[in-house]
């Protein structure tokens, strides 16, 4: 079988015309399309260029000279939310090829491809955003070549899952890519991997989703008590399931009216009747991860930590973002109420992005009197990743059939 | 680097996304070997030669001590001094206490290295090799003493701290600090011994000092003893710290990734298995519309 199936690919490969023809395709389609002065384009372009001034200067004269990061707080922004909440939010891809390829759901089949796309995209920018936050990326390639492998570090293993996943996901999305070059073999045979892909992926996901809550475990010292546990990991993984489903429901939104123009309608089941699916079973995520977040909290006896500042902006968290828009999914997905799921999205969203930056920024030496607050350099650099990535989106699904089969 | 050496280390990369090697904990099973420094503050008379000599031997901030006046407010280690004598009012009057990296048996900065870059030798001395490090700060993030510190202002930087002077152990030589003392305060020796003499310390004037040694137990146990004549928190210690050993706290969760990484997968071709509805044997497709693709066909 595999044999034959190189033997296809070789074939291909060998075909001299057919390289040239893809070759000509790539360098007309890398050619910009669409009106140039739109809003995005506007606001994004500006940030872009501030952006890199920035990172020249954080790269000649070093990280203090951009960020307000200290020996105090040695993870800000660019880490707490680039990377642990970005992965967090990009947890959709997981969820969905899951649902798809392994449970057989054919009711998402038809926002597989822009979320896979959205999963890989993420983990680029975000996890590539790394690069800027490590004091000396020139070695970054230190845990995964030569006598360095730090076994006993958490973050040995995310840098691992994180370059595995990519692959992965990568993979999952190549027949997107073969079908916009044209190349049916290829297509055919990078098809035929998506099953594994997809089951490397989830259990990949399993780990680094989790490892990422792993991160803090030692920092138990550090963090508000209200806020560590020795659970995180689970508590990490679980609510990263929640997020992600927010998230196709939010970025299908935008993507519904944005690219409406390259959506075809027809077959398939339609996005509200996807949206209420995907509702449902954030609500029930969430129930589940508020459940799990009240037990702890009563086995760990923390009543009386509540009645403290610490203790309520706990409970804006765990209550206002978690239990009510769980409740708002549940509503909306009975009463067929659209704009309540997006609303209940948003805030499911607020309330995972508010947890990721509680356990690594914002509850992190919360006993001290001086705190951390990014500069405006960190937050231009976090949305330059953003808008990229946006750019990057862009391009891609107005050339290739992401929303659409082949053209 | 040839063919076989990266066959090789691609193995152990595959294995090492595993299975997490024993941790730190088994490099204990000969603590007679390791060696540390006791401080007993009761001793100390605040004169601050100990800063003196490591920044001349590290090549660091040389404090003036007659008149930078720094005693009056507690500092902390940076990455231009690795050591500071910080002064304290407390119960029995003013004492002074030298702060530096603890040197943990069982160091959280050396578990959390994703390249063990931060690691611990078999000497005792907890170390940073800067042609392995990737500036992530994950030590810092992770150490109960926060004694790893960055140098934020440099673009190649280096993550600095004590190193009990290793160079100059492998010359015979004791820490800088410790031959710099000269009440004797600090006292350089093998751990075990260490803590018999200030066992003794206590046994011999049990109202002079508190019956506690830090470090024997905080955080699973340190290289640098500390006696006091008052409760360590009047002396700026966390007391909070617990004792146990901090690559503890991560260690199910590494030892949970095996069988996840095998046991998930299985259990997913399980479930794809059984959610097949009898419909052709065609795997699920990245398709989007599956009518014109048998179009295609």
């Amino acid at each position: 079988m595999s044999t034959q199936v190189s033997t296809q690919v070789g074939t291909v490969a060998a075909t001299a015309g057919e390289a040239g023809r893809v070759f000509r395709f790539i360098l007309d389609e890398l050619k910009p399309r669409g009106p140039w002065l739109t809003p995005f384009n506007v606001i994004s372009i500006p940030i872009i260029l501030t952006g890199l001034v920035i990172l020249y200067y954080r790269f000649r004269y070093g990280l203090g000279s951009v960020t307000n990061l200290s020996q105090e707080h040695p993870w800000g922004l660019w880490l707490g939310f680039d990377v642990v909440t970005g992965v967090a939010l990009a947890g959709g891809a997981y969820v969905i090829t899951f649902i798809v390829y392994v449970m057989r759901v054919e009711k998402y089949q038809s926002i597989v491809r822009a979320t896979v796309l959205n999963g890989f995209l993420a983990y680029c920018f975000y996890g590539g955003a790394l690069l800027f936050d490590i004091g000396r990326p020139w070695n970054a390639m230190n845990p995964f070549i030569g006598n360095n492998f730090g076994y006993a570090s958490v973050l040995f293993l995310i840098c691992w899952h994180f370059a595995l996943y990519m692959v992965a996901a990568f993979i999952e999305f190549s027949p997107v890519i073969a079908e916009w070059l044209n190349l049916e073999k290829a297509r055919r045979f990078l098809k035929n991997l998506t099953l594994a892909t997809v089951i490397l992926g989830v259990t990949l996901s399993l780990l680094h989703q989790s490892g990422l809550g792993a991160l803090f475990l030692m920092a138990k010292p550090k963090i508000h008590p209200l806020w560590w546990s020795q659970f995180t990991p689970v508590l990490f993984f679980v609510s990263s399931i929640y997020a992600g489903l927010s998230m196709i429901i939010f970025e299908g939104t935008v993507s519904h009216r944005v690219f409406r123009r390259l959506i075809t309608p027809g077959r398939h089941h339609s996005f509200d009747d996807i949206v209420f699916g995907l509702a449902k079973g954030a609500a029930v995520t969430m129930f589940v991860y508020y459940v799990f977040k009240a037990l702890l909290f009563i086995h760990e006896k923390q009543w009386d930590l509540i009645n403290t500042v610490w203790g309520y902006w706990y409970l804006v968290e765990v209550i206002g973002f978690v239990l009510i828009p769980a409740f708002m999914f549940a509503f909306g997905y009975r009463h067929r109420s659209l704009s309540i799921v997006k609303i209940a999205a948003i805030m499911a969203l607020l309330g995972v992005i508010l947890n990721r930056l509680n356990v690594s920024i914002i509850c992190f030496r919360w006993y001290e009197a001086v705190r951390y607050y990014p500069s405006w350099q960190e937050i231009t650099v976090t949305l330059m990743v953003i808008c990229a990535e946006i750019w990057l989106f862009r391009w891609v699904v107005r050339r290739m059939p992401v929303f659409s089969s082949a053209h | 680097m040839d063919r076989r050496d990266f066959l090789k280390s691609t193995l152990a990369a595959g294995t090492a996304a595993l299975a997490p090697r024993e941790l730190p904990a088994l490099e204990l099973r000969h603590p007679e070997e390791f060696v540390g420094v006791l401080v007993d503050t009761t001793r100390c008379i605040g004169c601050r030669a100990c800063e003196v000599a490591c920044g001349e031997t590290h090549g660091l901030l040389v404090p003036d001590v007659v008149n930078d006046g720094a005693l009056s407010a507690p500092r902390k280690t940076s990455d231009r001094q690795y050591t500071v004598v910080n002064r304290f009012e407390t119960d029995k009057g003013e004492m002074f206490v030298k702060r530096q990296c603890m040197h943990c048996h069982q160091a959280a900065c050396a578990s959390a290295c994703p390249t063990e870059a931060m690691h611990k030798t078999l000497k005792g001395p907890v170390i940073w090799d800067g042609d392995k490090c990737i500036g992530c700060r994950f030590c810092m993030v992770s150490c109960p003493f926060d004694m790893p510190k960055f140098e934020y202002d440099e673009w190649n930087p280096k993550l600095v701290k004590c190193t009990m002077c290793f160079e100059r152990q492998a010359e015979g030589k004791k820490p800088a600090c410790v031959e710099a003392c000269p009440t004797e305060a600090l006292l350089f020796g093998v751990q075990v011994d260490n803590l018999e003499i200030a066992r003794h310390r206590i046994y011999a004037h049990p109202d002079d000092y508190v019956h506690q040694i830090y470090g024997e137990h905080e955080a699973g146990g340190t290289g640098w003893l500390y006696l006091s004549a008052v409760p360590f928190d009047q002396l700026g210690f966390r007391t909070d710290l617990g004792r146990t050993p901090y690559p503890e706290y991560t260690r199910e969760f590494l030892y949970a990734v095996p069988a996840i990484l095998f046991g998930v997968p299985a259990f997913l071709l399980a479930l794809n298995a059984l959610a097949d509805k009898g419909e052709p044997a065609e795997p699920a497709e990245l398709e989007f519309d599956p009518g014109t693709e048998g179009g295609d066909q």
